[in-house]
């Protein structure tokens, strides 16, 4: 069987992380080859487990617009029995249209691949999980890259050009506006220091800033902070943001909503640090400390 | 320019799902139903369009079970002027999929002839994030989904999406799709005067015969389970301790 791979990338750049993780899930399958929609054609190539690279050229394409995208992939589909992703903003935008254009179903966030056809999901924010099997022609997926090692480096896959595809040129692209940082990508950071409604306002959320940059994390907030203008929506950490594994996730005035739980409940070590003894977020954390997080924060900070 | 709204009666974001103990599915008997948090939002959209004289109408649709009528007169009290309900099934454990729903609401389009459909971006109960761009596919219309900000001039779209790492503006041309995200907008409770107004709403009831669409589900749940529970941790008494502790565990 072979496998298409949808590259995380765009005219940004490669999200090395994202795709490897999706590789090593994608090679479970058969021979993986990278569409690769922007940049990084070159570091795809030396990835273990990839086979053959494909590069797409276009304003749309590379800005990862959903109709230029899913044209080209329906172009080369015929070949292959699975075509995968990293479950990222940009594939949950392509990958059910191409499914719908195939009349097959997407199976978004596989967080265990049983078989060729049988794959497991997170289903309600994360509080059940379904064993589904799929009776399609083409499996259509996305991969929860949390739950998937990164393949390593090593390899030498030739690259060339994908075939070329019309583009229904339905949408344009205008700007894009990436925030600049010099902090870890919070899906795939070693460490997440999080804050919550508990940080109180945008100025404090310089502790939850400070501490984490002591630790070379990422940070992330919860969507009370972000609805409160306390964080911006790209840091949010849950159902409704980004699902994040790290080996130590750090929570810092979050009470643990279900929808907070759902993107954060698997990573390996959880701390809950929090003024109110009953919050659910000692319910799922290993260490908890009840207590002021405006002493102890800081004094945290400067034992690390 | 009509906008159609597809809303979805789930579970309520507040409750927690139980996974009931034969692994045949979440127990949805007894438990507090709501619209879909993301339909809400698509709702109050279509209204502040129809509010600034873009929209001339907002037709609600939902499909699944007969109780969905409640979650369209909550959309009706909302703004919208009338209401679909294609009525597919008697148990509100069958949910149908996004593939299925995308056949069914094209048949609604086909029908009423929408310039724009404003839908939810992911349904909190399946959370698949799929029918929107699905439903554009079937259409051959262009998608906006993740929506934080959607403008209209004349007959072109213009949409500020959530993407990983920040925004993306993008432009276009109606007939289209568009999902909301959670910032487009602060959706609005329903007044009691309006509740008892949208009960003298139009709503129309339909089947998927009507539409002709098969909706056997491609995918089978084999089986649901509860995901792995974490162990019980301990409480700290102080930073110290916390980085001792830490430090023990190898993740410091």
């Amino acid at each position: 069987m072979a496998v298409l791979l949808l590259a995380e990338s765009n005219a940004n750049g490669l999200n090395r992380d994202a795709t490897a993780r999706a590789i090593t899930a994608a090679s479970t399958l058969g021979e993986v080859t990278v569409l690769v929609p922007g940049a990084g054609a070159a570091e795809v190539a030396g990835i273990s487990g990839v086979s053959r690279v494909l590069t797409a050229e276009g304003d749309g394409v590379a800005h990862g617009l959903a109709e230029p995208l899913a044209a080209l992939i329906i172009g080369m589909a015929a070949d292959y029995s699975h075509i995968v992703a990293p479950s990222t903003a940009m594939a949950k935008n392509v990958l059910p249209r191409v499914a719908a254009l195939l009349d097959v179903m997407v199976i978004p966030d596989v967080i265990a691949i049983i078989d060729a056809d049988t794959f497991e999901r997170p289903v309600y924010a994360g509080n059940a999980v379904q064993t589904v099997k799929s009776a399609d022609a083409t499996k259509v997926l996305t991969v929860r890259t949390a739950g998937f090692a990164a393949a390593a480096d090593g390899n030498t896959a030739p690259v060339s050009p994908a075939p070329e595809a019309a583009d229904p040129a339905l949408s344009a692209w205008v700007a894009d506006h990436i925030a600049d940082t010099d902090r870890p990508d919070l899906t795939s950071a070693r460490i997440v220091v999080s804050g919550g409604r508990g940080i109180g306002s945008e100025e404090n959320f310089a502790l939850v800033a400070n501490l984490a940059d002591k630790m070379g994390a990422a940070v992330g907030a919860s969507r009370a902070a972000v609805d409160a203008g306390f964080a911006p929506n790209d840091w949010q950490v849950g159902q409704t943001g980004k699902v994040v594994a790290p080996d130590l996730y750090i929570a810092l005035g979050i009470s643990g909503a279900i929808q907070h739980l759902a993107g954060m409940k698997d990573s390996k070590v959880i701390v809950a640090i929090n003024q109110d003894e009953d919050a659910p977020i000692f319910q799922v954390a290993d260490f908890g400390l009840v207590g002021d997080l405006f002493t102890i924060v800081p004094d945290l900070t400067s034992k690390v | 320019m009509k906008v159609l709204v597809p809303v979805k009666r789930v579970i309520d974001y507040n409750v927690k799902a139980r996974v009931k103990a034969d692994g045949t599915g979440v127990d949805l008997t007894n438990v507090k139903m709501s619209m879909n948090p993301f339909d809400e939002i698509a709702v109050e959209e279509a209204v502040r369009l129809k509010e600034k004289g873009i929209a001339t109408e907002v037709v609600a649709v939902s499909i699944g079970v007969k109780q969905a009528g409640d979650t369209l007169r909550t959309a009706m009290a909302m703004g919208a002027d009338r209401a679909i309900l294609i009525n597919v099934s008697d148990d509100a454990g069958t949910d149908i999929e996004p593939l299925a729903v995308a056949k069914l609401l094209k048949g609604v389009i086909d029908a009423e002839q929408p310039g724009l459909v404003i839908a939810g971006k992911q349904a909190i109960d399946n959370d698949m994030n799929a029918t929107g761009q699905m439903l554009a596919a079937l259409l051959g219309w262009g998608q906006a989904t993740f929506a934080s900000k959607v403008d209209v001039e004349g007959d072109t779209l213009r949409v500020t999406r959530e993407i990983d790492g920040g925004l993306q503006d993008i432009t276009m041309t109606l007939p289209a799709i568009i999902t909301a995200d959670l910032r487009l907008n602060e959706p609005r409770y329903a007044s009691l005067p309006n509740i008892m107004k949208a009960k003298k709403k139009p709503l129309e009831e339909k089947t998927a015969a009507d539409y002709g669409v098969d909706i056997t589900p491609r995918l089978t749940v084999m089986k649901t389970v509860e995901p792995a529970g974490r162990t019980a941790g301990i409480k700290v008494a102080s930073v110290d301790e916390l980085l001792a502790k830490l430090k023990a565990a190898e993740v410091l």
